[in-house]
Order: C-alpha cells, then structure tokens, then sequence
C-alpha cells in the first residue's frame, strides 16, 4: 500500500510540474535558423526556411489564409503553418491570456491595438487586405430583402457579437441607414462563420457577414449588395508577436501575406487590397 | 366456495402435474421436499404462472383454464397471500400495510385506515400501528403481514413457509397465534411448510408433493398414521418400508419382516423409531425382528439420540443418550437391531 | 487513495477558487442588476426548470420501459437515450437542426399548419437543454427500478390494486428518492448548457441568452460582468447540488 502511495505522488508531482511548464512560454521549437529581424520588413537570409509557426487568424479569414499557408509551405518547404480560426476579441484575448502565437491576424485595428499597447507586438502592424459587408439570405432570397431597411421586419436576422469586429461594423452599417432591428429578431454569433452558418444551416432569415465570407459560401446564400454610403470597410493589420519561437519564419509569413502572392489569393477569395 | 386444482405447469425443465381440492374453513398443507413443485402451486394459483394444462376453479368461477383460453389476472383473483419473506411495503406504516388491499378497493383512507386499527388491535399490535416494518419483530411483522393478506377477505389464503424466518424462540408462539387467526377464517386456507410441527399443529388436511406429483392426500390423521412416501415419514420421524406380505410375513429386498396381524399384497410398513431396540450382542427372547446393522450416523434429536442404520433394512433408532454411553456407539460400529411385531404397523400400498 | 482524491479534489477545487479569487466583489451587485444579466438569469430558471419538467415527464416512461420490459432492440434504444451524455452539445444541437428547423419536414410542416418555430424561441432552448438533460434522469431512475425488488409490485397486485395504483402507490414512492436526484441533476445539466443552446435556438437576448451564453458573450467586452454571472451559475448550482443527499444517489436504501 505505501508504495502505491509513492507512486501515486510520484504521478500527481510529474502532473503538476507538467502542467506548471506548459503554462509558461511555449513549445519547444525544433531547431532554427535565427535570422536578426525586425518584424514587418523582408529578410533575406542564406539558409532554406524551417520550422513550426502558430497563426491566430480572424475567422473572415479561413479560407484565405488556408491558400496562403498552403502555398508558403509550398514555397519553403520544410515549415509547417498551423492556424487558428476565431472571432479577433477571442484570439486577441487569448493572446493577453499568454497563449504561444507567432502571428495574428486581426480583422480590425481595435484588437491589435490592444496587444499593441500590451507590448506583445514585435515591430509595427502591417495593413494586408481590406473588407466590407453585405447581406446575405436563403437562397433564392424568400423574403425579397432588398436594403438594410428590410431586416427590420424580415424575420430572425443573424449578426455577430457586439464586439467581433463584423458585428460592430454591423452595427454601424445599420446606424449609417438609420436602420434598427428589434433586439427580439437578432441572433448573436460568436463569429462570422458561426454567423453564417445561422443563416445556411438555422432558420435565421437574414444575416450581415463579410463579402468574402458570402463568396466562401457560395450557392447556400443569396447576397444583398450594401450601398458604399452606408457600408463600412474593415481594415485588417497582421503582426508578429513579441512572444514568438521563431521571428524570422514569422517575419516571412507576415512578408508572404502582403507579397504579390498572398495579395492575389486575398483578392481572389473576395478581400479589397489594402487601401 | 370450494378450490378445485388441477395444475399442469412446464417451468425451466420442471414438470408439475398436481389435482386436489380444498374446502372451506379447512387448513390444507401442502408438504413436499424441496423442488418438488409446492411454491409452483401456489404462484399457480396466485396467478403469478399461469397453467400450461389443467384447470384452476375456486368458489364457482374460473381462475385459470388454458383450453377455454380463461385467465383471471392476479389483481382480480380473490386470493391472499403470505410470503416467506412477508415482503411488507417497507415505506408504510403497519397500519397502512394493512390498509393497503382496502383502499386497493376503493375504501376510503380513513375509513380502511380504521379497519386496519382494529385488526390489529385484535392481534395485540395497537402499539406498533404507527410503525414502519423495519422497527417490529419478526413475529409482530409475520402477524402483519397475515392480517395485510386477511383484510381483504379473500376466498383462498396462501401462506408460504409462514413461520420459516421465525427465531425457534418465537416460533411457537407465534404458531399458535396464526393456528388461532386460521381457525376463525372462513375461506380455505393453503399453508406450504417443511416443519412437520407446523403441518401437524396447524393442518386439517395435507396434500404431499413429491417430484411435481401428488404422492398423498387426505386429512392430517390419515396422512400422518399411513404414510405412503418417504418425505412424509421422515416429516414424522417415522420408518417407513416397503413389501409384499404373505400372511405375517413381510418381504423387502431380501429381508423378512414379521407381523403381528396377518395382511396381504403390497403394504407400507411403518415401524416407530422408538421402538427399535438396540443390542451389542445377537437379543435372546421373542422378539422374532432381528438383524445385525451397522451404525451409520448419530444425531441429538430433542433429548435423545437418532441413530441411522445400514443392513438389511435401513433403520432409524431412537435411544436415549444414557443408552448410548452404555452401547458404546460410534460411526462404524455393529449392532444388532430388533422390533416387536406388535410394534410394527402394516397397510396396504 | 486518500492521495488520488485529493488530487481529485484540486482539479475541481483550483478552478472554482480561481473564479471567485478573479470577481470584483465590489461592483458584482451592480454587474448583476444590469438589464442583460437579469434577463439571463430568468430566462435560464425558467427554461431550466422546464427542461427538467419535459425530462422527468418523458424520461420516467422510458426508465420504465429499460428496466422492466424486455423489448426486442434494448441495448440499442438504452444507448440512443444515453447519447446526448456522449455527444458534444453542439453536435446535439446540429441534429436538432436538421430535426426541427423550417427546412426539415416536421419543421416545416409544424410552421405551415401551427405557426410554430422551434428555432430562436424558448421553446427551442427548453428543447434543447430537455435534449442534453434528458439522459441523466433516465440513467438515475433506471437503475433504482433495477434495484427495486420486483416482488412489491407483485405483492400489490395480489392485493388487487390495478398498475396505476401499484405504480402510484408502491413503485414510486420507494423511488422518489433517486427520482428527486435524477430531477436534480437534469436540472443542473439543463442550466449549464450551451452548445446545443446556441446551435438550434441561436442568441437573442431575452429569447434565448441564457446565462451561460451571455457569458460567453461577454467575455471579451465585459470580463467582469461575465465573471459575476458565472459566480451566479456556480453558486446556484453549488447550493442545489449540496441538497442532493447522497443517500439518494445511492438508491433506494432506507
């Protein structure tokens, strides 16, 4: 019995310090060319690329940067881009909250600003790619939307959270239209895609997502074109982070994005180029 | 208002083909070794197992007949039972045990709840009216669960091994209250027992089942003078053998028994344990019943002395312990056993 | 042995003392009081405790039927009702959706004829938490039937009382007590519940924010707030869960 004890302390003291050492900084990187790099501007180093960055993206942006990973991998291979996918208040949060990420991509300034002014951002945020709004309905448009006016009283409209940058901007879309859906017919989503998914998968009659997410949608929405008066464009900065394992792949993500290929993919998936 | 039984019921492998009837006012015990079928019977008649053949009718209507395809559901039968384990409801009280069967009637609560008060009341249980089953002895609670099968007048009252659960110090008591309570019940009354006490004391009439078949039936007099199975003479503690007689002479596998009264045919002869006699040396005298045994085993019976015995016959002795320290007996040692004719009791098969 | 629990204890311990150690106790009566937070917390009691209705109500005839019948297919029909346990809630709710929603046969055809919308309703979050609740009723008060001897029931019958009566007066009562556990924990499960919520009866303030989704909601804009409400949901659950004697989850034991 007492060495079953030991044993059983033995287990929960390896637990415990496991747990304490994942917690703070990150994984171990596997070995790397560290380049001296500033974030931001393009390095050119001697040694092929290699290595295992962690992109925290705005969830506006799945497809997108599904490509761009896809081809820098492509480009140099022996590096592996893993992405995360969520509203930008819950990655920058996530970020604040120490999680290892090498890069994010935000889908306004706000929430940049707020790792920014926590002196996680290495060097300055880059402007990649711009985005506006538009309506989406049921195929077919049942309900015959038209303009921002019609949501009024269509049905269960679907919008993101008050603070995912889409729903904001939302809400300042339908400001500029002097437009106001009851709070009864709006349903929240926790992101755009989740505010999409509202629209093709649940009953909500309407929804406001980004352009480029109602392309990624293709058949399963109609789309609703929102009068440049009354749109709203969304800017989207990237950065590489104080934090990161490995700034000089980073670096050469962040390059990639804002490089001619990453600048077609993004105007291919629908994206404006940055103004 | 009569119970007349035929049971044919197929269970797991086991066959019970049993008939009798049974008549008001009368206590019928059903006595059997283990397995043979009695706890069949009862459900039978319970309706827990329903009949594979045969015919179940009690007081003129039909409980059970599977050829007119007749099946009165085990809530609609007017039968009572008591279980080995009584099974009181453990969440109610002794009175609203008791109470239960009422207001299964549609008696109003306090109404049957007065009822119950007064039958218990009558058995000397006012005290433990109030009380949860769990908190009264196991005779108060045997005497609850008797009068919980009672309150609802049935027309057959079942009660299995009632006093089986019993402490031996209680057990009499307790026996002679339930003969009391059956001896004022004006339906029929059906007790399952192994106790030979109980079969004797409470019993008017026994009906023996042996292998799922009736070996005997009668009344407690008949059954218990003219055993004609195994069960019911070791019931009694009695020997119980089998022969062909010629006049006064018995034969049984090769031995020669002899009587006193001449009879003849195939007879059961039951000779009294007591009346055996044992003998370290061939008996002189004129007991003609004779034979060299061995003893096979000794067991304390009462405050005497059980002797089984392998021979010629097997036989059980009964001495008194004084006799035994003179004997010198032991498992092993040989005797010699002898009856008096006038002992033995013969009766045609 | 002691050991392991301990460690146990802490893995739920350290979480919970985190969340108190984090709240502003100061301002938590004020974060409260705000109309959202108030609208939550009602709209979560009483779907809740609907949920819970709808789950003893159909539950208790399907405990019934596992533990006393010998139906053909059991097995399977146990593990169907067990599967809400398993699944992740959100999933629950995508097979609500595809059930329910207007564009699935009995959804369209309960909107053509009655009007009625299950999706984005109440009605829809009671559903949905009955859904996930459901199961942990099932689990509790089939396994006291099991436990219970069927013999009382027997004995009741013999005393002519019909199935109701002996289900009213025999069955029931020596089960109340893991029916009162087997409410209580669906009740708990019910108000905790989120990904099925907010898959098939979506987020609408009033309608259908419960607590837990205005906290998640509200994480990112309002931390405080969100760490009051979610003080208010442990405490809740804390103190009905204490009641829960374990005599009852043990069964029927006197």
């Amino acid at each position: 019995m007492s060495v079953r004890r030991s044993l059983l302390a033995l287990f929960a003291g390896i637990a415990l310090l496991l747990a304490a050492c994942g917690s703070s900084g990150g994984s171990e990187a596997s070995d790397t060319t560290k380049a001296p790099s500033s974030g931001g501007g393009a390095t050119t180093t001697e040694a092929p690329l290699e290595g295992e960055i962690t992109v925290s993206a705005a969830a506006s942006l799945t497809e997108s940067f599904t490509d761009i990973g896809a081809a820098f991998e492509e480009e140099h291979p022996g590096t592996k881009v893993t992405f995360t996918f969520d509203s930008s208040g819950t990655l920058s949060q996530q970020i604040l909250d120490g999680a290892p990420v090498d890069v994010f991509a935000s889908a306004d300034e706000k929430n940049m600003e707020k790792l920014t002014d926590a002196g996680l951002v290495k060097g300055e945020p880059a402007v990649f790619a711009q985005n506006q709004l538009v309506i989406v309905t049921k195929p077919g448009n049942p309900e015959g939307i038209e303009s921002l006016a019609d949501l009024a009283d269509a049905g269960i409209i679907s919008l993101c959270g008050e603070d995912v940058p889409c729903g904001k901007f939302a809400g300042e879309a339908l400001e500029n239209a002097g437009v106001t859906i009851p709070e009864g017919s709006v349903t929240r989503g926790q992101n755009v895609k989740a505010t999409l998914a509202a629209v093709t998968e649940g009953d909500a009659v309407a929804g406001i997502v980004y352009v480029t997410d109602a392309i990624a949608a293709g058949d399963a929405v109609d789309t609703v074109a929102i009068p440049a008066d009354e749109n709203v464009i969304a800017t989207y900065p990237v950065a590489v982070l104080t934090d990161t394992q490995d700034a000089a792949l980073a670096s050469a993500f962040v390059d990639y994005v804002s490089s001619e290929e990453g600048q077609a993919v993004l105007e291919e998936r629908g994206f404006l180029p940055p103004a | 208002m009569t119970l007349a039984a035929q049971i044919q019921v197929r269970l797991d492998g086991f066959d019970l083909d049993v008939s009798f009837t049974a008549a008001p006012g009368r206590v019928l015990a059903v006595v059997g070794p283990n397995g043979a079928g009695k706890t069949t019977t009862l459900r039978a008649l319970q309706g827990t197992v329903a009949l594979d053949g045969g015919r179940i009718e009690l007081a003129g209507s039909v409980l059970d007949d599977p050829g007119a395809r007749a099946f009165v559901v085990p809530e609609a039968r007017r039968v009572g039972m008591v279980h080995q384990d009584l099974l009181l409801f453990p969440h109610l009280s002794a009175r609203d045990n008791v109470a239960f069967g009422l207001r299964a009637q549609g008696v109003a609560k306090a109404e049957a709840r007065r009822r119950a008060d007064e039958q218990l009341a009558a058995l000397g249980l006012a005290a433990q009216a109030g009380s949860r089953p769990s908190a009264l002895s196991g005779g108060q609670a045997q005497r609850v669960a008797l009068l919980r099968a009672l309150v609802t007048q049935p027309d057959l009252l079942l009660l299995d091994e009632p006093l089986a659960a019993l402490d031996p110090t209680v057990r009499g008591d307790t026996r002679r209250d339930l003969r009391r309570t059956l001896r004022t019940f004006s339906g029929i009354a059906i007790v399952v027992t192994h106790d030979p006490i109980d079969a004797l004391t409470l019993a008017d009439d026994v009906v023996v089942i042996e292998h799922g078949r009736v070996a005997q039936t009668g009344t407690l007099a008949e059954v218990t003078s003219r055993p004609r199975s195994r069960h019911v003479a070791e019931l009694l503690g009695t020997n119980l053998i089998q022969g062909v007689a010629t006049g006064t002479e018995v034969q049984t596998g090769g031995t020669v028994i002899h009587l006193a009264d001449a009879a003849e045919g195939d007879v059961f002869v039951t000779i009294p344990p007591s009346a055996v006699a044992l003998h370290t040396a061939e008996p002189e005298g004129s007991a003609r019943n004779r034979w060299p045994m061995t003893v096979a085993s000794i067991e304390p019976s009462g405050e005497r002395m059980r002797i089984r015995l392998d021979g010629p016959l097997p036989l059980v002795a009964e001495i008194t312990t004084a006799s035994l320290a003179v004997l010198q007996l032991q498992s092993g040692t040989e005797v010699w056993a002898s009856v008096k004719a006038t002992e033995l009791h013969a009766y045609p098969r | 042995m002691l050991l392991a629990a301990v460690v146990a204890l802490l893995l739920f311990a350290l979480p919970l003392i985190g969340l108190l150690q984090r709240a502003d106790w100061g301002n938590l009566l004020d974060d409260l009081r705000s109309p959202t937070s108030t609208a939550a917390m009602r709209l979560s009691i009483e779907t809740s405790l609907m949920a819970t209705v709808l789950a003893v109500a159909l539950g208790m005839p399907l405990a019934w039927v596992l533990a006393r019948t010998d139906i053909p297919g059991k097995a399977a029909v146990r593990a169907l009702v067990l599967l809400p346990m398993v699944l992740p809630p959100v999933v629950g709710g995508v097979a609500l959706l595809s059930a329910f929603s207007r564009r699935s046969p009995l959804g369209s055809w309960l909107y053509d004829v009655f009007g009625i919308q299950l999706t984005f309703s109440p009605a829809g979050v009671v559903l949905a938490e009955a859904f996930v609740a459901m199961p942990f009723f099932v689990i509790t008060v089939e396994a006291a039937l099991r436990g219970l001897d069927a013999r009382y029931e027997q004995v009741a019958a013999g005393l002519g009382a019909s199935p109701t009566q002996v289900f009213r007066r025999v069955t029931l009562p020596l089960i109340a007590p893991a029916v009162a556990a087997g409410a209580i924990l669906s009740w708990a499960r019910a108000l905790g519940e989120f990904g099925a919520t907010i898959t098939f009866a979506g987020n609408i303030a009033g309608r259908t924010r419960t607590l837990p989704l205005a906290i998640y909601l509200q994480l990112e804009s309002d931390p405080e707030s969100a760490i009051a409400l979610s003080l208010v949901l442990l405490l809740v659950s804390f103190a009905v869960l204490v009641g829960l004697r374990d005599r009852w989850l043990g069964g029927a034991r006197r």
